[in-house]
């Protein structure tokens, strides 16, 4: 469904991203993890448009996005840190964004329910703390029910119960067949979610593997540990 | 587009500022009108408004909203808008309002008090001004991502156009007045949108006396239908150039 090819990115003489080739298919659940600064949110916005390539090129069912701008119907965007204009409450931002979309599409307000958003529907979002504004990031990207989901770190700054809830919501989604990107650190969150794994480092993709592959061939349980063996045998190598 | 421009303009209509700027435009308009039995007068004192605080007011007020819209420009982006799109929404909201705020405030009383050809001249140079500095700020704030430098950037260009301009003609006027430079001035003037407008309005208001052998020649010059033409399409001009480099400039932006 969407095929990276051979992209690299070049911030003045910062390489973010080094000739990265990678394809994900829907009814997948892909972790991209890596140590910070390794070209993930990168990778992930240029997929998106708002970073604009230096090299390569990034397909969406099998067309180029470059320049492109109707792709995005279908990709739900949680960012990393929702930055929201101060001004708005939760009501105005999420009618502002069904204006926008002006999708005749159902909604998909499941998430409205369970985050209990509606109490809170009047609070302006400059009074909202961080886990709040990532509630209101995850409602926006599954609203619209898109056929693509991409959730940059979404379970930072969430309370077990509402992370809970997103990782359950992720799980309903992903067997819906829809295909979810997850970038996080925290390999333990991500157990029971993720089909395949990627990790990349330096702007590089050090191995893109399906969860059996990676356990199988650590003979591990748990995904945590299974890197832990691989970055550490890397080490000594 | 234009749900974007309606979400965008209903905003800034909101903001405080801007109900303040047409009120003062407002309370100068009238109190400049009333004050004085001759309209000349007023038309004067709204003439400086035009020059300074217009530009003044659309360029600061422009940037900082573009720098302060940041959040919202990247909640767009990553929707399935066009980027152009969302660049010329931002334009045609932030200029509507400029616009309208102008008219509202300057626009009436000039209707009521000097409803003559002046008039109505005053009041299209007075949103065609409001239009190029909200291109102006569209321009300066593209060109750096830190918000204290764009500020600083727009203030400059600010001083330029509104005072340093002035003073480096004067004293190419002085320097060089041994050699018959007056046509050469007529050009000049096309490189700043402030005199333009304020060469424009001075000869319809009968004070080109006052410029001497130079008023003479730009009497010559604007004073002709053909003229006239020619300095309102540089005044678009210094709208749709400064407002196209950044637009370039917006389609391969990093966000």
């Amino acid at each position: 469904m969407i095929e990276i090819k051979n992209i690299s990115k070049k911030f003045g003489k910062l390489e973010v991203l080094n000739d990265v080739n990678l394809t994900f298919n829907s009814g997948e659940c892909i972790a991209l993890i890596g140590p910070n600064g390794c070209g993930k949110t990168t990778l992930i916005k240029s997929v998106l448009g708002m970073v604009i390539p230096t090299k390569g090129d990034v397909l969406f069912d099998q067309k180029s996005v470059l320049g492109k701008y109707r792709y995005r119907e279908n990709i739900g965007y949680m960012p990393q840190m929702g930055r929201y204009p101060d001004y708005m409450t939760i009501g105005q931002i999420i009618e502002m964004m069904k204006k926008i979309r002006n999708s005749n599409q159902e909604l998909d307000e499941d998430l409205i329910k369970s985050f209990e958003l509606e109490k809170i529907f009047d609070k302006p979002m400059r009074t909202l703390s961080g886990g709040t504004t990532q509630k209101v990031s995850a409602t926006l990207a599954f609203l619209f029910n898109p056929d693509v989901l991409i959730l940059d770190e979404p379970t930072a700054g969430l309370d077990p119960l509402a992370s809970e809830i997103l990782k359950e919501k992720i799980i309903k989604e992903r067997e819906k067949g829809k295909l979810i990107l997850i970038t996080s650190h925290l390999l333990s969150e991500l157990d029971d979610m993720i089909t395949q794994i990627i990790f990349m480092q330096e702007g590089k993709v050090h191995f893109h593997k399906t969860i059996d592959d990676l356990l199988l061939s650590t003979n591990e349980q748990k995904i945590s540990k299974a890197i832990a063996k691989i970055l550490k045998e890397k080490k000594n190598e | 587009m234009n749900r974007i421009i309606k979400i965008i303009l209903l905003d800034i209509l909101k903001n405080k500022i801007i109900i303040g700027y047409t009120l003062i435009l407002g309370l100068l308009s009238w109190s400049s009108f009333g004050l004085e039995d001759n309209s000349a007068k007023g038309l004067l004192t709204i003439l400086n408004v035009i020059l300074f605080t217009v530009p003044l007011v659309s360029i600061l007020f422009a940037t900082i909203y573009l720098y302060n819209s940041s959040e919202f420009i990247e909640l767009l982006l990553s929707q399935p808008i066009k980027r152009k799109k969302i660049w010329l929404s931002l334009f045609f909201g932030l200029s509507l309002s400029m616009v309208l705020a102008f008219i509202i405030g300057a626009g009436i009383p000039l209707l009521i008090y000097a409803a003559d050809s002046i008039g109505i001249m005053m009041l299209i140079v007075g949103c065609l001004i409001s239009v190029v500095f909200v291109a102006l700020a569209f321009l300066c704030s593209i060109l750096t991502r830190d918000k204290a430098k764009g500020i600083g950037i727009v203030i400059m260009t600010w001083l330029y156009f509104a005072l340093l301009f002035d003073g480096i003609v004067l004293f190419l006027l002085f320097q060089l007045s041994d050699y018959p430079i007056e046509k050469a001035m007529v050009l000049i003037t096309a490189f700043s949108p402030i005199d333009l407008a304020r060469i424009q309005i001075l000869l319809h208001l009968d004070q080109s006396a006052m410029m001497g052998y130079t008023g003479a020649i730009f009497k010559d010059f604007f004073g002709t239908t053909l003229g006239l033409i020619l300095s309102f399409s540089l005044l678009c001009l210094w709208v749709v150039i400064p407002f196209f480099i950044s637009l370039r400039k917006f389609k391969y932006k990093d966000l």
